[in-house]
């Protein structure tokens, strides 16, 4: 139902039940925020979005006040400005100085709050809180000092995610966000998703960056740097050189990595291939003889992370594989080093994630083959761009080329793995060929590619009637395992993926206040599939070469030694 | 359980006919109207036990045992004049209760040995209970008559420190949990409601909404659950009404959370204690188990249909837990910070039902309200605020304690009236209202009338009524300072303004309050800057902050600089302090004439700013004095003077 409101002199609709600020926003009305986060409850924290309402004493919150009929509202009056302004002031007052020196500078809400107010000059003076930075986590930074308190990384984590990692703790002005008890990041239940990095509007919560060692490696004429690239990346880099968002970037990607020294670049979507051939291997082999069923994927290292400390009666029901990354990892190790006749302490394995997990995937025991990790450093999107900015690389200037051999060429499918439900197509297509000997007609499911957090497809493939289940967002797992666990048996195959979307919605991807590019990044990935030649995963003729000269078959010997896994219960803080 | 059964068939039950002789002559033995042997009553509420109230009862029960007297002791709350505790009350057979004061373990001796004799010890007596059954003691005053009394109104506290607080069949005797029966068995919940909505009773714990339009707003809700919540989480400094009342009289505090349940239809209440009252909580859980006894509390009360829960609990001690969203964020066993309003609890409240959250005071006014009608009630006080107020009076005053007078009564009134005027005939200089979200008020305003309106005018509030009074050695920048500084400890940093603008506020007075030795002219400039911001920085605080706290944070500030701003102004410009409180401003120096150089001072200074040699004067040097004042305290021969 709608009404009339008068704002800032005009008369404009609203609509029952909405808050004033969404009433404000549909009429392309601005007033800023910083602790609102879309479709979340509203917190009320940060007292930027408040405005004056006639008949009312003090400015009330527009985030969070339902819009009313008798309304007369000033949303910049001096009264308002002089509130925000102030109240930036004081955040800054207890901020550290230290702007060109931060990671978010230049993208920074809080600086961009300090501009639009044209704070210019020192108001408040004082004692500012001082913190120890939490290096703990192999994923993620925390930076107390930098925290505003605003609260979103704590509700993303909470209502979002459903961890609860982060909390605020003490009290007054000491008040800080961690996790339990103040302890490092690595001892608390944190999954690693990096969705809190995605929210924070300042440098307090960052990905852990190792710039200097990648920078050595690359110049280091004794050492050959390998390269690979998430099948995500091709379809998000772009934003962050102010392209449109989801344009496809692949070939000028790995030119530009070529240019920044990397002696051999590969596409992670050859390992995507990889995983999707020896998964749909082994999924097979577990229907024929009905044991770990419902098989859970296993690409995601963050639910890897939550299963391990939540669930370790599910373990065995999860895959065994390792993720792309890993696997390709695994390969450039043990197979690319002895065809190229490089030595495996010569070699130094780089791949770049939409995801901040993966740093945490790398440095797993598991992960390491005598004691030598098979990915020695994970960058995500925004530090990939960077390094193409640092090195002058003008990226509208450069010419596509191919990927390196031996893994150079890749399916539609594999690249399909960066987007929810993704992984389950490619994987039904690969499995129907397992199956039946033949391939499927039906390739593009419809089902799949909604922007539900949980999604179902029931399907027969030859005898065996199948049920698939998507999982996207680590927040909507928890209801399907106690259906599982309460005896639900018609689904037999689960992907989960911990961020909203897929990897496209990923904590490494481009930071923007708001995350608005998700869909753009996965239609961007669905236009490929539709264009690609070849849409399935064991049909990648460089994968059919590896086979061959290599792995012999999917399941093999070979297979196990180097591609799979195994997991572990773990004891977190929760 | 001999009494038990007569209460509730004789007493309690729906056709109890309670003109009875033999029922009247056994609630008056209960409630101690008529005694078969002594009765001993001393003063055991916190302000009691902190007196030495536990040491007194032990001589008194040694005393008892060793002249092998018969008596009951009976230990009673605060009847208001903490001053006096220990309190200690002597009723024999056939006399009137009469009331000593300052009883510390070894005047119990002494006194009863007077006592027993029928003799009066004069010194220590407070005064005698009116009682037509008894005779009376000569030459005592009735109780009532004492200054400290007779301005006062007492409806909330009228048997705090008179009745026996842990025992039910007291407070049934007096007629309690009756007004309870008569509303569950002749009202709807709706009627009640427009009873509390005529009576104009409005909430005591601070913001003052109509206790009557809130409950009708949770009353008219839609829900399959409904909560009630007692708000005792009283953390204000110098506020302890809520504390004695439960203490006093627990059993008040029930019936009327009771009635307020079943008026807006919960099944379920909650109290909420703040952690630092053990004896409180102690005397709750004991109330509420001689409920269930009685059957008040469980499903199907006395046959009514009607289904009551009470749960006690103890919140963790954080003052913001005061404010209705933090504490329904506590009880839920969330952190306790506040949440936007709208929604408000009566709509959306305890786990996202309505809920109706009332402070102490309120609710123990609901059974007197509900025994003699709306219009009884509304003609105490005046038209904005109808009722009483019970204020706690701390500070300077000459008697400190519970008052309770009607609502209307001057400010004035209150402290030289009721209270007997500022100790040690030292000049009155201001009063702290309403806590820390309250403000300072100067003799020129002593004759505001206490209520809402009239004190929100003068920027004030009633808060939930502490009364701080202070004499001329109390310096208001100090005052201001110690405010901000327990707000700004005390917020949940969840908002801006709140967690930053108070810190910046507290750091600005302890500037200005700073020895300037040493000073650069950098820190001088930023002194000066900080001293332009405050207005503005507390009008942006009390603007946008999100809750209450935050909201009146800088009224404590503001109303200090309204009235006391030539204060101010010396500490910015002249920096001196006149009451000598903020130690860094003082300046020494030592009078040659009165200084015979016995170097005491010059040993104990801890920054060697005296000089001087041995019988010859000496000097302090200002550059160096830190103004401790130790030599000020050393000096015996009056010769170290304040500038």
């Amino acid at each position: 139902m709608l009404f009339d409101i008068e704002v800032n002199g005009k008369t404009i609709k609203a609509r029952r039940g909405d808050t004033l600020l969404m009433a404000l926003e549909r009429n392309g009305i601005k007033v800023p925020t910083l602790c609102h986060i879309k479709d979340l409850l509203p917190s009320g924290a940060c007292r930027m979005c408040v405005v004056e309402v006639e008949g009312r004493q003090g400015l009330i919150p527009a985030c969070s006040h339902p819009v009313e009929e008798w309304m007369r509202v000033r949303t910049h009056s001096p009264r308002v400005v002089k509130a925000r302004k102030t109240n930036t002031e004081l955040l800054l007052s207890n901020h550290p100085d230290d702007c060109l020196y931060c990671e978010r500078n230049g993208n920074c809400e809080l600086q961009k709050f300090a501009e639009d107010l044209n704070v210019r000059e020192r108001r408040f003076y004082g004692k500012k809180n001082k913190y120890k930075t939490d290096p703990s986590s192999a994923s993620l930074m925390r930076d107390p000092a930098k925290c505003i308190l605003c609260g979103r990384c704590i509700r993303v984590c909470e209502e979002i995610q459903k961890i609860t990692a982060l909390d605020f703790i003490g009290r007054g002005n000491k008040v800080q966000v961690g996790p339990a008890f103040n302890k490092g990041m690595n001892l608390s239940s944190c999954i690693n998703c990096g969705q809190c990095v995605m929210v924070c509007p300042t440098g307090a919560l960052a990905e852990k960056q190792y710039p200097a060692k990648l920078q050595d490696a690359l110049h280091n004429p004794l050492i050959k740097t390998v390269i690979q690239c998430s099948p995500t990346l091709s379809v998000t880099l772009a934003e962050e050189f102010g392209l449109r968002p989801g344009k496809d970037l692949e070939g000028v990607m790995y030119a530009a990595l070529r240019k920044l020294g990397f002696d051999f670049v590969f596409d992670t979507s050859f390992g995507a291939d990889l995983l999707v051939t020896e998964q749909a291997t082994e999924f097979y082999n577990r229907l024929k003889s009905g044991t770990a069923l419902p098989m859970f994927s296993s690409c995601c290292p963050a639910w890897i992370k939550y299963a391990e400390q939540t669930h370790p009666d599910l373990l065995v029901n999860i895959s065994a594989c390792k993720s792309p990354q890993q696997m390709l990892g695994a390969l450039i190790s043990n197979h690319f080093t002895s065809r190229a006749g490089i030595k495996a302490d010569e070699i130094y394995s780089v791949s770049a994630m939409p995801c901040i997990a993966k740093k945490f995937e790398s440095q797993r025991e598991e992960m390491t083959h005598k004691g030598i990790t098979d990915v020695d450093l994970v960058l995500t999107t925004r530090e990939l761009a960077r390094l193409i900015r640092l090195n002058g690389i003008d990226i509208q200037q450069v010419e596509p080329e191919l990927s390196d051999q031996p893994y150079q060429s890749r399916s539609s499918a594999g690249k399909m793995l960066a987007v929810s439900g993704g992984l389950t197509e490619a994987f039904i297509r690969t499995l129907h060929y397992l199956i039946t000997g033949k391939e499927t007609t039906q390739l593009k499911i419809q089902e799949l590619r909604t922007v539900k957090g949980r999604k179902e497809y029931f399907v027969k493939i030859g005898e065996y009637k199948l049920g698939f289940a998507v999982i996207n967002g680590i927040g909507n797992v928890e209801p399907l395992v106690a259906e599982i666990k309460k005896g639900r048996t018609d689904i037999h195959y689960i992907e989960v993926m911990a961020c909203e979307g897929g990897c496209v919605g990923g904590g490494g991807q481009p930071i923007h206040p708001e995350n608005d590019n998700v869909k753009a990044r996965a239609k961007s990935i669905y236009e490929l599939d539709e264009k690609e030649s070849n849409r399935f995963a064991h049909q990648n003729a460089s994968l059919q070469e590896v086979y061959h000269s290599f792995l012999k078959q999917p399941g093999s010997e070979v297979s196990h030694t180097h591609l799979f896994t195994t997991y572990e219960e773990r004891e977190v803080m929760k | 359980m001999e009494e038990k059964q007569f209460l509730t068939e004789k007493v309690l039950a729906s056709k109890a006919d309670l003109s009875q002789k033999e029922i009247v002559d056994f609630l008056a033995l209960l409630r101690h109207e008529t005694v078969t042997r002594p009765v001993v009553y001393i003063g055991s509420g916190t302000c009691g036990k902190v007196a030495g109230a536990d040491e007194t009862l032990a001589a008194v029960n040694h005393y008892l045992y060793e002249k092998n007297i018969n008596a009951e002791i009976v230990q009673v709350g605060c009847i208001g004049l903490c001053t006096y505790e220990p309190i200690v009350d002597i009723q024999l057979p056939g006399k009137a209760r009469i009331s000593f004061r300052n009883i510390t373990h070894e005047l119990v001796e002494p006194l009863f040995d007077d006592i027993f004799n029928s003799e009066v010890p004069y010194d220590y007596v407070l005064g005698q209970f009116n009682n037509s059954r008894h005779n009376r003691w000569e030459n005592v005053p009735n109780i009532t008559e004492l200054p400290f009394f007779k301005y006062q109104h007492r409806i909330v506290l009228a048997n705090c420190g008179i009745s026996n607080p842990d025992s039910i069949t007291d407070y049934i005797a007096r007629g309690g949990y009756q007004t309870y029966l008569k509303c569950i068995r002749n009202y709807t919940g709706e009627k009640i409601c427009n009873i509390v909505s005529q009576s104009g009773l409005r909430g005591r714990g601070g913001g003052g909404y109509h206790t009557g339009e809130k409950w009708e707003m949770a009353h008219n809700a839609v829900s399959d659950q409904k909560y009630l919540i007692c708000n005792a989480a009283e953390s204000d400094p110098g506020a302890f009404m809520d504390r004695a009342v439960i203490e006093g009289d627990p059993h008040l505090l029930l019936e009327g959370i009771a009635i307020a349940a079943y008026a807006i239809g919960a099944t379920k209440a909650y109290i909420y204690v703040m952690d630092e009252y053990s004896q409180a909580y102690f005397m709750l859980n004991q109330a509420i188990n001689q409920l269930k006894e009685y059957g008040f509390l469980g499903y199907n009360i006395f046959e009514s249909g009607i289904d009551l829960q009470i749960s006690l609990v103890r919140g963790p001690g954080a003052f913001v837990c005061g404010e209705e969203t933090a504490l329904i964020n506590s009880i839920e066993g969330k952190r306790g910070m506040p949440r936007p309003k709208p929604p408000y609890p009566a709509l959306e409240g305890l786990f996202g039902k309505p809920t109706v959250i009332n402070n102490v005071e309120t609710l123990a006014n609901i059974p007197f309200i509900l025994r003699n009608g709306p219009l009884h009630f509304n003609e105490i006080g005046v038209a904005e605020a109808r009722g009483t107020k019970v204020f706690a009076i701390s500070g300077k005053a000459m008697i400190t304690g519970l008052v309770e007078v009607p609502m209307g009564t001057k400010i004035g009134d209150i402290i030289y009236k009721i209270a007997g005027g500022i100790k040690d005939g030292k000049e009155f200089k201001a009063v702290q209202i309403g806590g820390p979200s309250g403000s300072c008020l100067p003799a020129s305003q002593l004759d505001l009338p206490v209520g809402y309106e009239s004190l929100w005018d003068q920027g004030a509030i009633i808060g939930s009524g502490g009364m701080i009074v202070m004499d001329e050695d109390t310096c208001m920048v100090d005052i201001a300072k110690f405010f901000m500084n327990f707000l700004q400890k005390e917020s949940c940093g969840k908002c801006i303004p709140c967690r930053e603008g108070t810190r910046r506020i507290h750091e600005i007075l302890e500037n200005i309050t700073r020895r300037p030795n040493g000073e650069s002219g950098y820190e001088v400039l930023e002194r000066f800057k900080g001293i332009m911001q405050l207005a503005d920085l507390s009008e942006v605080i009390r603007d946008t902050s999100l809750c209450g706290l935050g909201q009146t944070a800088p009224n404590p500030l503001l109303s200090a600089m309204k009235w006391f701003r030539e204060e101010f102004e010396e500490h910015v410009f002249d920096r001196k302090c006149r009451a000598g409180v903020c130690k860094e401003l003082r300046l020494f120096y030592i009078d040659v004439d009165h200084c015979i150089g016995c170097v005491a001072c010059l040993r104990k200074c801890p920054s060697n700013a005296i000089v001087g040699q041995p019988r010859q004067p000496h000097f302090i040097i200002e550059e160096k004095c830190i103004g401790c004042g130790i030599c000020f305290d050393v000096c015996k021969f009056v010769a170290v003077k304040l500038k």
